[in-house]
């Protein structure tokens, strides 16, 4: 664990060819470099010597045995049976086939989830109201929290599902799980959390928040992209969203990426581990980071809620007078590699729907920057920003007075 | 009577933020003062497109509505 940086000179050509390599890397929540340990399970599963889980032979069985085992890991992490654990290809496909599988099995056409969902959600939403359903989109307060007494009044007797984010990605703001759990379960409806972010991060155990379906990345857990989970609880009624051999339950059919499934597996392992040790470091990061910005920034105005109402790893504000992409690009620039926590908006260059959620039309247009920490980033790392990021503003100030 | 379109831009079916973007990339392609007609499916398209057209000045003359399919017609405004 030597990587002095996300994507470090001592794995020469590791950030791809022609890439500039950053000194910096505080860009976690959008992609997080895969932990070597990972890398070296998955190994064999890529160089050959294992079969298909799904065949008769003794490769086989030893792969069969590599998928349950993940399964197991996978399940640990969040307190689940393995049996409810559906490996996907990502998280915002397990997202889809929480939303989407709950759906078509359901009786009651009405859904309850928040303004502040990721776009795997509202768009999976937005699908089902082109099919009649009536969403409701819970509003937030100025910090990004759902009130679960809202909830209470939102759901109704023919909700099929409530739906939450258990912590957002762009403001860092976590919700009151167990608060909601409750409230569906008090009311018989399913509830699906989205724990991209917050699993391995912040306590979340599927029976005591109530939670019937749960979306996890693997790469999130600094396992290789390529797979995703959900699990779901025993009985629940769900139906499946891609039709072929019957694998993962029949619920996600097509021949299993064992060595993405493998890797996930570990990393949700030391995620369990080694998470309570790894979240104090960079709590203590985070603060370091943020308070030295403030002492130099006085202006800025953190988004989202504070202290423990947060992901341990986030900081999140926004810069009156800048543009968070015109930053972002300067700090690009100067080797810093941050992001605005939303790749949505990214695209098309429209202000966030989490910040107009939250109450700042203006913070909006000019857009919050994000600063994820993860498994690598030190201490220098972060006091390079301390100092970097003022000069950026500064300088940006000067190019474009208001 | 609608507003007649100069080109005609079919996003029925996509999801935020591939409208967006298409309309984006459509309006560049015209002039200024030709007209885009835009359909669109997505429930969130109505407020996107509103927020889209006050930010970036182009002009929103007209939202028709049949069933679930928006028709957006955009003018360039420059």
């Amino acid at each position: 664990m030597a990587r002095s940086s996300a994507f470090s000179s001592a794995r020469p050509g590791s950030a791809g060819p022609g890439a500039v390599v950053p000194r910096v890397y505080l860009d976690y929540g959008g992609f997080s470099p895969v932990d070597p340990r990972v890398v070296a399970v998955m190994r064999p599963f890529l160089e050959g010597g294992v079969g298909n889980p799904g065949a008769p032979h003794s490769l086989g069985l030893e792969a069969r045995a590599s998928l349950d085992g993940a399964r197991a890991k996978v399940a640990r992490l969040i307190g689940g049976t393995p049996s409810g654990v559906i490996f996907t290809a990502s998280a915002t496909e397990a997202n889809n086939l929480a939303i989407r599988g709950i759906a078509l099995r359901a009786t009651g056409r009405h859904i309850v989830t928040s303004a502040i969902e990721h776009v795997s959600v509202l768009n999976a939403c937005r699908d089902l109201e082109k099919q009649g359903f009536a969403v409701t989109y819970v509003p937030v307060d100025s910090e990004g929290r759902v009130d679960p007494e809202a909830v209470a009044r939102a759901v109704r007797g023919e909700t099929a599902l409530v739906s939450f984010i258990a912590a957002n990605g762009e403001i860092g703001t976590l919700q009151p799980i167990d608060a909601l759990g409750r409230v569906a379960r008090a009311r018989g409806v399913p509830f699906h959390v989205d724990a991209v972010g917050a699993a391995g991060r912040v306590p979340l155990a599927v029976d005591e928040a109530h939670i019937d379906l749960l979306a996890l990345s693997s790469n999130d857990l600094y396992g290789p992209p390529g797979a995703g989970a959900l699990w779901v609880r025993p009985e629940t009624k769900l139906a499946p969203m891609i039709l072929g051999g019957g694998q993962e339950g029949g619920y996600r059919a097509g021949t299993e990426n064992l060595p993405a499934i493998v890797g996930m597996g570990v990393a949700a392992d030391l995620a369990r581990l080694e998470g309570p040790a790894e979240v104090a470091r960079l709590r203590e990061l985070r603060d370091r980071l943020l308070a030295g910005l403030l002492e130099r920034l006085p202006e800025a105005r953190p988004t989202g809620a504070r202290g423990e109402g947060r992901l341990p790893h986030h900081a999140s504000f926004v810069v009156p007078g800048v543009k968070a992409d015109g930053v972002l690009l300067e700090l690009d620039l100067r080797g810093v590699a941050a992001s605005s926590g939303s790749a949505c908006n990214a695209l098309t260059g429209e202000p966030s729907h989490v910040l107009r959620a939250i109450g700042c039309d203006r913070d909006a247009l000019e857009g919050s920057l994000c600063f994820t920490l993860g498994r690598w980033t030190t201490a220098s790392e972060i006091d390079v920003v301390v100092e970097t990021l003022p000069a950026v503003v500064a300088r940006l100030r000067r190019l474009a007075p208001r | 009577m609608p507003p007649v379109a100069d080109t005609k831009l079919d996003c029925v079916g996509l999801f935020c933020p591939m409208p967006i973007l298409k309309t984006r990339e459509a309006m560049k392609r015209l002039t200024s003062g030709q007209i885009l007609e835009m359909t669109s499916d997505d429930p969130a398209s109505e407020a996107d497109m509103k927020s889209w057209t006050a930010r970036t000045g182009h002009e929103l003359l007209e939202i028709e509505r049949n069933g679930t399919v928006f028709r957006f017609f955009v003018r360039k405004t420059r």
